[in-house]
């Protein structure tokens, strides 16, 4: 091991501009990834902030009892799709009618609008389907008149959001594919640079496990290095971004810690079979 | 220690390199291998280290068949096998004293071991003082002389030669010659291919000759009392 080390090492010193080319590769590569997912991550968020406004108003009659609103809400707030449940008043009604639809403001008075039980969904259950079941659940007490959940804007809503779903993960294949491919690449062009020594090596009994191991080596240092390039840059991109044109999110750590273990990843398996194959050839 | 036993080879693009090959060499020995290019010295010689398997027939080398060999057990083999070659395939980055240490590095001898096997075998060759000069910094005999020390560092039970002496001059020429017999002289048996038929003249040893990919003539086989066979296909019997 400490030899493989060693050699991996004498790698990047015999070869600097390789090295740094390989490590560059990898880096940009990943980079473009990185500023895909990170496009796709702030897609995702809008929509989901977007989500989190799909709420269903169920309109109460006029001279219903606060128990008996009381009792519905509860079992309404027990379902396991609902996240809560608020009543709101009909004053409170007003004042929210005046503030969504401002330019109607001086038309609506306080016996305009009824009372009604706004019900929000777990994330997860704000797809149409589920919002059409649960308002007609809740349209089934005698007491509410009427139930509005904007049926077009939902389904809309969650056709985007699905192809968004899709489209996001086709180009992240495709990225990542392309990613793999360049890195490959790179690290069988670091191989055949060292095939000579690698012939040396079998010829005086090395065994294909020991040939490797320098290669993985490098390759997981290269991979290491690449992704920590690629996940400074992007971050340096996002900020940019932020500052200049529309504020963005950036990668949690955790995501940020499995981008730089995927570069090191990438790099260890471009290397296993860039050499393996080239072991096969010889 | 080295058995061919009805040996073929053929190779999809160029056909056939080799045919019905018969032979068998023991411990101590030293073997030419001549033959015009083309006749299958080389390939002859890739089927002892295994970089090549038979296409038909088996070759034995110290019990491992080149046929069923695997990888792992033919890289053990080559442990035990010095291999020379006419480029001298020596790691131009690396001083002549690593470059030989590098044969015991990849196969894990004992760090401590490393030193004193490499300083031996230098000056079994004659390179003790250039152990620290870099292949370039050497004369073509003296890359030479490295590259037969690393074939040596691990103590081999034989040495492959592929045209040692061929981008040698007369002089160097004798002089890996002489380290060859010398390496020999200590048991260990010596397969050398070449075109050098003065050489071989000069030589009293084991002659194979091979033409268009069979032997057309082995010295060990010629019966007792046979007429001597033409001058530019069997040695003299001078010795060197």
């Amino acid at each position: 091991m400490r030899l493989a080390t060693r050699e991996a090492f004498t790698g990047f010193r015999k070869a600097p501009l390789l090295s740094t080319l390989g490590i560059l590769t990898i880096a940009f590569s990943l980079f473009a990834f990185g500023l895909f997912a990170l496009v796709a991550l702030n897609i995702r968020n809008a929509l989901r902030t977007v989500e989190e406004r799909v709420e269903i108003r169920a309109f109460v009659a006029d001279g219903t009892s606060p128990e008996a609103i009381s009792t519905a809400m509860g079992d309404i707030g027990s379902f396991p799709e609902v996240l809560r449940v608020t009543y709101v008043s009909p004053e409170e009604g007003l004042v929210r009618a005046k503030k969504e639809m401002s330019e109607f403001s001086d038309v609506f008075e306080s016996e305009f609008l009824p009372g009604s039980m706004d019900i929000r969904l777990r994330p997860g259950f704000r797809d149409p389907t589920t919002v059409k079941a649960v308002a007609e659940r809740a349209g089934t007490y005698e007491f509410v008149d009427d139930i509005g959940y904007g049926q077009e804007w939902v389904e809309n809503l969650y056709k985007l959001r699905t192809l968004a779903t899709f489209a996001g993960l086709a180009l992240g294949a495709a990225f990542a594919l392309v990613a793999v491919i360049i890195i490959g690449a790179t690290i069988r062009t670091a191989v055949l640079a060292r095939s000579r020594e690698i012939a040396i090596m079998r010829l005086v009994g090395a065994t294909d496990g020991f040939v490797r191991m320098p290669f993985l080596i490098d390759g997981f240092v290269k991979g290491v290095l690449g992704g920590l390039l690629a996940l400074g840059m992007t971050w340096f991109a996002s900020e940019t971004i932020s500052r200049s044109m529309i504020r963005t999110e950036f990668f949690d750590t955790r995501v940020a810690v499995l981008g730089v273990i995927a570069g090191a990843l990438i790099g260890l398996l471009g290397s296993l079979f860039s050499v393996g194959r080239h072991l096969k050839e010889v | 220690m080295i058995k061919f036993q009805g040996v073929g080879k053929e190779y999809p693009r160029t056909g056939i390199a080799l045919s019905h090959i018969t032979f068998h060499v023991r411990k101590g020995e030293f073997v030419f291998l001549t033959g015009p290019s083309g006749s299958g010295k080389s390939t002859i010689l890739k089927l002892v280290f295994m970089e090549e398997k038979p296409s038909h027939g088996d070759v034995r080398v110290s019990g491992v068949s080149g046929r069923g060999a695997s990888r792992r057990e033919i890289a053990k083999l080559r442990r035990k096998l010095g291999i020379v070659f006419q480029d001298f395939r020596l790691l131009e980055d690396r001083n002549a004293e690593a470059n030989v240490a590098f044969a015991l590095e990849v196969t894990d001898t004992p760090k401590a071991a490393i030193q004193p096997r490499v300083h031996r075998v230098l000056a079994q060759v004659g390179l003790a003082s250039k152990a620290t000069s870099f292949p370039r910094e050497l004369s073509g005999g003296e890359q030479q002389r490295v590259a037969i020390a690393r074939a040596l560092v691990n103590d081999p039970f034989i040495l492959i030669a592929d045209e040692p002496t061929g981008n040698l001059d007369d002089r160097a020429t004798r002089g890996i010659f002489q380290l060859l017999r010398g390496i020999n002289s200590t048991g260990t048996a010596v397969v050398m291919a070449t075109h050098d038929l003065d050489l071989v003249r000069r030589a009293d040893c084991r002659v194979i000759e091979l033409n268009h990919g069979r032997i057309v003539y082995d010295s060990a086989e010629t019966p007792v009392g046979a007429p001597e066979a033409e001058p530019e296909r069997a040695p003299t019997g001078d010795t060197a």
